[in-house]
C-alpha cells in the first residue's frame, strides 16, 4: 500500500544541489576491485630477484588477457544479467592483472600500463588458452570453467608465497576467483544438462580447448629459480583433474581424450590470436606516446 | 541466472479495462477515489493499489524506454573498452557500462510491477516498436566521446531522473534513487576523462574538444522538446510523475554545464549562449528538432546498427536461454 510519506517532493532542491558537483572527491577509486592496485605501486619494496618479477609479470599476463577477452562480451551476452556477470569476472580479473603488473614493473622499472601497452608479442608471457577467441558462449564458459579452476588452487597455494605482495593480492584474487568457479560450475551445468544442442556446443568446446590445459602445468626452470615465492604447478594438476571430471561428470559431460598442443607462451611464443587482441588493446595508447589519461 | 525468465509479473492489473466499462464499479469509484487523494496528498501508489490505466500505460511507457535506453546506451562506450588507453580507465569504463546493465535490470523490475513481463518489453525493443533514448544513435568516434558521454549525456541523465527519484510510482522512484547515485559517479569520471585530456597534448585537447562540439546539441535535445511541444507533459505532471518541464531542466543543466565547462578549459559549441538577467533564463541557440525526430523515428547514424547488436546478442543467446529454463525445469522436478 502507499507509504505514508506526504510531499515527497520536500528537499528536492538539496537534491539538485548534490549531483551537480563533479570535483567532489570520489569514495569509490577502482570500482569493482577489492585491492586497490595504487596501493601497491605506492607502499613497500618490488619482487627480490628477477625471477620473481618475470613469475608476477606471468599471472599477470594471464590475469591481463583474459580480462581483455571477457570484457568483450559487455553488451552482447545471452542475458542482461550475463553482461553484469561476466562484466564483473572481467572487472576483477584487470584488477589482479594491475596488481601483478604493478608490482612486476617496480623491480623492472615499468608503470603497468607501460607493460600493457608498450611491451611487444613476444614479451607477453601468457598462456595460449586466456588467448584462446571468446567462440560462442559455451566456449567462453569452458575456458573460464578450465582457467577459474586452476587459478583457485594456484592464488589459495600462493597466499602461502614467500613473497609478501605475491601472498597478499592472492589473498584478496582467490575470494573473487571462487566466484568465477562457481559461475563456470553452474553455466557448465546449466549447459551440460539443458538441452541437446547445448551438450554438443559444451563437447565441442571442451574439445577445442583442451589441448591448452597442458600449458598451465608445466614446470619451468622458473618455477625452481622462484623457490618459496612461486609453486611448481604440476603440483597442482591432479587436484585440478579431479574437481574438473566430478564437475563434468555432473554436467553428463566426459574430459576429451585429446593430445596436448605444443604451446610455449611462457617463452613468448603465442598463439595467432594474441597480435590482433594487442593490436586492438594497445592501439590507442601507442598513437600517443608519452600521453597520460 | 535465469530465473527471472519464470518470475511472475507481480501485482494483477486490478484495474485493467476499467476503461472498457462505460459505468464504473464501485470498486472502481472507490479506487479512483483513492487514487485521485494519494496524488492530491503528494504520496505514493504501489503496485497494488488501483490506478487509472492511462497513468499505468503512460509510466509502463516511460519506464520500459528508460530501461532499453540503458541498454542500447551500453553499446557506445562497449566500443572503447577493449582500446581504452590506460588500465585504470579501462577498469572504470568497464564498471561503468556494467553499471548500465544493472539500471536496465532494476528498471524491467519496476516495469514489470505494472504487469508488462520483461520479454514482452524486450521484444517491444528489438521488433523496433519501442523507443529509447535519441543520443545513443549517434557515434563514439574517439576516446573522448567516453568523457564527453559521461560528462555531458550521464549528466543530462542526471538532471532528468533526480526528480523522478520521487516520482509517484513507488518502485520507479525507489529505482532511479539507486541510479541517480551511480550515475553521478559516471558524470564525474566523464569530466576527468576530459579534464585530463584537456591538460594534455595538443592532439588530447582537440579530441576532447571535438567530443564535446558534436554532443552538446544532442545531450540538450535528451530534455525532450519545448515546453510547448510537449503534449504529454501536463499529464504526467498531474500524476506527479514528472516534477518539472522540459524546458525547466534544460536550463537547470545548462547552467550546470556552463560553469564545469570553464575548469576543463573548453567551451561551448554556441555562440548565443548567455544568461539573459530579465527572464532569469539561459538563452541558448535554436536546437535542431528536425534532425532529433528523424534520429528518433529511425535515420540516425547508429540507429540500424544498435538495433542490430541487440538482436544479434538475443538471437545468439538463444539456445543459452533455453538451455538455462530446461535445466531449472528439471531441477524443480527433482525437488517436487
Ligand atoms: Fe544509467
Ligand atoms: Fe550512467
Amino acid at each position: 500500500m502507499s507509504s505514508s510519506n506526504t510531499h515527497i517532493t520536500e528537499g528536492i532542491e538539496d537534491d539538485f544541489a548534490s549531483f551537480g558537483d563533479v570535483t567532489a572527491s570520489a569514495t569509490r577509486v577502482t570500482p569493482g576491485n577489492a585491492l586497490r592496485p595504487e596501493d601497491i605501486a605506492v607502499a613497500g619494496e618490488g619482487p627480490a630477484s628477477d625471477a620473481v618479477a618475470e613469475y608476477a609479470l606471468q599471472l599477470g599476463d594471464d590475469a591481463l588477457i583474459l580480462a581483455q577477452r571477457l570484457s568483450w562480451w559487455i553488451s552482447r551476452a545471452p542475458e542482461i544479467e550475463e553482461d553484469v556477470a561476466l562484466g564483473n569476472i572481467a572487472l576483477d580479473q584487470l584488477g589482479h592483472a594491475r596488481s601483478f603488473l604493478i608490482y612486476a614493473g617496480k623491480r623492472l622499472g615499468k608503470t603497468e600500463d607501460e607493460l600493457a601497452y608498450w611491451r611487444e608479442e613476444e614479451e607477453f608471457r601468457s598462456a595460449h588458452l586466456v588467448e584462446q577467441p571468446n567462440g560462442d558462449f559455451a566456449v567462453t564458459i569452458v575456458r573460464q570453467l578450465l582457467v577459474a579452476v586452476y587459478q583457485n588452487l594456484l592464488y589459495t597455494e600462493l597466499t602461502k608465497s614467500s613473497d609478501q605482495t605475491i601472498a597478499a593480492v592472492c589473498a584478496k584474487a582467490v575470494k573473487e576467483v571462487d566466484y568465477h568457479r562457481d559461475h563456470a560450475i553452474q553455466w557448465t551445468l546449466r549447459l551440460g544438462r539443458g538441452t541437446e544442442e547445448s551438450a554438443r556446443r559444451m563437447r565441442v568446446a571442451l574439445a577445442d580447448l583442451w589441448p591448452y590445459v597442458g600449458e598451465l602445468f608445466a614446470d619451468e626452470q622458473l618455477h625452481d629459480d622462484v623457490g618459496d615465492a612461486g609453486v611448481h604447478p604440476s603440483t597442482l594438476r591432479s587436484a585440478w583433474d579431479e574437481e574438473i571430471s566430478a564437475v563434468l561428470a555432473d554436467a553428463g559431460l566426459e574430459v576429451p581424450q585429446v593430445p596436448d598442443a605444443m604451446s610455449r607462451g611462457r617463452h613468448g611464443e603465442h598463439s595467432e590470436h594474441l597480435g590482433y587482441l594487442l593490436a586492438e588493446m594497445q592501439v590507442l595508447a601507442r598513437k600517443h606516446p608519452g600521453a597520460t589519461w | 541466472m535465469a530465473e527471472h525468465h519464470t518470475k511472475q509479473a507481480a501485482a494483477p492489473a486490478e484495474g485493467k479495462g476499467a476503461h472498457l466499462s462505460a459505468v464504473p464499479s464501485d470498486a472502481e469509484r472507490a479506487g479512483q477515489a483513492h487514487f485521485d487523494e494519494i496524488i492530491a496528498k503528494d504520496s505514493r501508489i504501489e503496485p497494488r493499489d488501483w490506478m487509472p490505466e492511462g497513468y499505468r500505460k503512460t509510466l509502463t511507457r516511460q519506464i520500459s524506454q528508460h530501461a532499453h535506453s540503458e541498454i542500447i546506451g551500453m553499446q557506445p562506450e562497449a566500443n572503447w573498452i577493449t582500446r581504452a588507453p590506460s588500465l585504470k580507465r579501462k577498469a572504470i569504463l568497464m564498471a561503468k557500462v556494467q553499471d548500465e546493465a544493472g539500471h536496465g535490470l532494476y528498471l524491467y523490475s519496476a516495469a514489470e510491477t505494472l504487469g508488462t513481463p520483461r520479454d514482452e518489453l524486450n521484444d517491444q525493443l528489438l521488433s523496433g516498436r519501442a523507443k529509447y533514448s535519441s543520443i545513443f544513435n549517434y557515434p563514439a568516434r574517439t576516446w573522448a566521446d567516453m568523457g564527453a558521454i559521461g560528462w555531458l549525456v550521464d549528466g543530462a541523465a542526471i538532471a532528468n531522473q533526480v526528480p523522478l527519484c520521487r516520482a509517484s510510482y513507488g518502485p520507479y522512484g525507489r529505482a532511479m534513487v539507486r541510479v541517480c547515485k551511480e550515475e553521478s559517479f559516471h558524470q564525474r569520471q566523464g569530466f576527468e576523462i576530459l579534464l585530463e585530456l584537456a591538460n594534455g597534448s595538443d592532439q588530447q585537447k582537440q579530441m576532447a574538444q571535438d567530443a564535446v562540439d558534436r554532443f552538446y546539441e544532442p545531450s540538450l535535445m535528451m530534455f525532450g522538446p519545448p515546453d510547448g511541444d510537449s503534449p504529454n507533459s501536463q499529464q504526467s505532471m498531474a500524476w506527479n510523475i514528472k516534477r518539472f518541464t522540459n524546458d525547466d531542466l534544460r536550463q537547470r543543466f545548462v547552467g550546470m554545464i556552463v560553469e564545469q565547462v570553464k575548469v576543463l578549459g573548453l567551451t561551448l559549441p554556441d555562440p548565443e549562449l548567455r544568461f539573459d538577467e530579465e527572464s532569469g533564463q539561459w538563452i541558448h541557440k535554436e536546437l535542431n528538432w528536425d534532425e532529433f525526430k528523424a534520429v528518433i523515428s529511425g535515420n540516425g547514424p547508429c540507429n540500424v546498427q544498435r538495433l542490430a547488436r541487440r538482436r544479434e546478442a538475443h538471437e545468439n543467446g538463444a539456445w543459452v536461454r533455453e538451455a538455462a529454463a530446461a535445466y531449472a525445469a528439471q531441477q524443480a522436478e527433482k525437488v517436487a
